[in-house]
């Protein structure tokens, strides 16, 4: 099983971002659960949300406490909110930033962990750029799929254009899959450096 | 259709397949999706004949749908916590009336204090009310426990409440199969009602009765719920002959052969526990466990033959008698009475605290070596409690208590469970 957070705050799509990502597993025959922190949603306020994907069907219903993977959608939770907690050293970190992991005093975890897991992503100002508003999941989601692999790309977009239709859901994806070449091609960097 | 949903949006499709006459609901918290989307589809006309009924409270949603029961209509409304309390009356005239609406309890909590969060104080607070109540594993058998719930009232004539985990359940998105309009059609033909306003034919619902036959009514109800008992498991079996899955039925065993200590639960933290059991299985461990889908009427029968050969049960609870111990605990310790069987009530997710993994592995090793109480509280934080009574012990004004537990715990936004 392989289970994500995601971190952000209300208001940026954090919960439709778990959806999706679920969808996209359910669209490449796999099970997967997605599901919110479950407390009075409000804009700005921390929200977490959670995904688990799996071959086999999923009966745990307990917060995604071990996560093998984690999302930041909102680099200002950074150091207000444990983050980290119970991610594996070899879990997947992507960070919603245009800035470097030591740039945002978070050099430590380039010595904790393996620096193919690790990427941060210019998410919002992607979607700017292809959707016209602040709204960071669909980029983070397209980064994730070339961060860790567990998801295709191709799944991803169909999940998309099934949450938003028309020039929305088109936007998305031109974010998603802009995202996807951004990370692919800093993974290609970090690997040949 | 296999489709990838949030639980609430797919029981509205259940629902929707069920063909209701009346939708009634009071639209904001504590609601969930399900109205939502079932008005939607009213509003499309992908459910027709259907007439959709914005009511300005929980008390009118249940009251407007008794009184569209009663003309003869097929209805159905869904609440929770609070709003569950706020149509209580109603809730009893439902069941007193025989009238066959099935309901949907996304559950929670009950306030003071105000919590949101899900647990099952508000559905056992109407477990005497006189309505069968059926308590969701997952949405898959929410959905599929809807459609088997119209077929149980109006065979009955008597109204069932569907108990699916608020949040837990409601608000996740999970692979479920949508059944097919033709089977359903099949297996739910369209309501024939035993009693119905009808101008043509008039009658009056709702007589008094004095005390020469008030008890032969409530003793009528009672002879409903036990009727239930037989008609649950046959529904069930009739529903996985034409849908191909097993949903729903009285009790549902995992795991019990040759277990020394059974679990009990009801709802969807039967997951959760099948995965520890499973994990302590594989270490050698004698355990498995019992979810409790029906729990009114309450199959003691059921009950009993699945626990019998256990040494001990571990009877884990989303609801608090205060004063007492657990609601469930009362069934379960009935159906084993003159066995010698040691039950432990586990009091446990109270007001959306998370049901974990390590929690209940560290519980059911504690049960093995017999060193749990009669009453337990998972996970319970004894610094918050004690630091609480001793400012009440220190001063005689000392504040009021959640407002001090709050401030004595600082912020909580950080913690994930």
């Amino acid at each position: 099983m392989f289970q994500v957070r995601i971190h952000g705050r209300g208001g940026q799509g954090v919960v439709t971002g778990a959806e999706m990502l679920s969808v996209a597993a359910f669209l490449e025959g796999k099970h997967s659960q997605a599901f919110p922190s479950f407390g009075s949603e409000r804009m700005g306020a921390p929200v977490v949300a959670f995904c688990r994907i799996s071959d086999h069907e999923i009966r745990l219903r307990e917060p995604v406490m071990e996560p093998d993977a984690l999302i930041v959608q909102d680099p200002t939770l950074l150091h207000q909110v444990d983050l980290f907690s119970g991610l594996s050293k070899s879990g997947f970190i992507l960070v919603n930033s245009g800035k470097s992991f030591a740039e945002l005093g978070l050099e430590s975890l380039l010595h904790t962990h393996p620096i193919n897991r690790l990427a941060t992503l210019p998410a919002t100002e992607i979607a700017l750029k292809h959707i016209g508003r602040p709204l960071p999941n669909a980029a983070l989601l397209g980064g994730f799929s070339a961060l860790s692999g567990e998801i295709g790309i191709d799944a991803l977009l169909e999940a998309i254009g099934d949450k938003f239709r028309g020039k929305t859901g088109m936007d998305n994806k031109d974010a998603a899959n802009a995202a996807f070449h951004l990370v692919q091609e800093k993974m290609r960097h970090a690997a040949t450096a | 259709m296999l489709q990838q949903l949030e639980g609430s949006r797919a029981i509205a499709q259940g629902i929707a397949l069920c063909k209701p006459e009346v939708v009634c609901a009071y639209p904001i918290t504590p609601q969930t999706h399900i109205v939502e989307a079932l008005a939607e589809m009213v509003r499309t006309g992908e459910l027709a004949n259907c007439e959709f009924i914005n009511v300005e409270s929980e008390f009118a949603a249940l009251s407007v749908a008794i009184g569209a029961s009663a003309a003869g209509a097929r209805s159905y409304t869904a609440t929770a916590s609070q709003g569950l309390l706020y149509m209580c009356e109603a809730v009893y005239n439902a069941a007193g009336l025989g009238l066959p609406i099935v309901m949907t309890i996304g559950n929670r909590a009950i306030g003071a204090p105000i919590n949101i969060w899900n647990d099952h104080s508000d559905s056992m607070a109407m477990r005497d009310a006189g309505w069968i109540q059926l308590y969701a594993e997952t949405n898959q058998e929410a959905l599929d426990l809807h459609i088997q719930a119209f077929k149980l009232a109006e065979a009955l004539s008597c109204p069932v409440m569907v108990c699916v985990d608020g949040f837990i359940l409601t608000h996740a998105y999970e692979r479920i199969e949508i059944p097919d309009k033709r089977d359903v059609d099949a297996f739910l033909p369209p309501y024939d009602p035993v009693q119905v306003l009808d101008c043509n034919d008039p009658v009056s619902i709702g007589a008094m009765v004095g005390p020469e036959a008030f008890a032969e009514v409530k003793y009528l109800q009672h002879r409903k719920q036990l009727r239930a008992l037989e008609l649950i498991p046959e529904i069930a079996s009739a529903f996985s002959a034409r849908f191909k899955r097993d949903s729903g039925g009285l009790v549902k065993p995992y795991r019990l052969e040759d277990a020394e200590t059974i679990v009990v639960a009801l709802g969807s933290m039967n997951g959760t526990i099948k995965d520890v059991i499973d994990e302590m299985r594989n270490e050698g461990h004698a355990m498995g466990s019992l979810a409790i889908v029906s729990f009114r009427p309450f199959p003691l029968d059921e009950v009993r033959a699945a626990l019998v050969d256990a040494k001990r049960i571990v009877i884990l609870e989303k609801s608090l008698s205060v004063g007492l111990g657990g609601p469930l605990s009362d069934g379960v310790r009935k159906s084993l009475s003159g066995t010698g069987i040691k039950g432990h009530t586990v009091i446990a997710g109270l007001g959306g605290r998370a049901i974990t993994r390590k929690s209940l592995m560290d519980l059911f090793v504690k049960a093995e070596k017999d060193e749990l109480e009669l009453l337990n509280f998972l996970d319970l934080d004894l610094d918050i409690v004690n630091g609480q009574l001793e400012r009440e012990k220190e001063t005689r004004r000392s504040g009021p208590v959640a407002e001090n537990v709050l401030k004595s715990i600082g912020t909580v936004a950080s913690r994930i469970a």
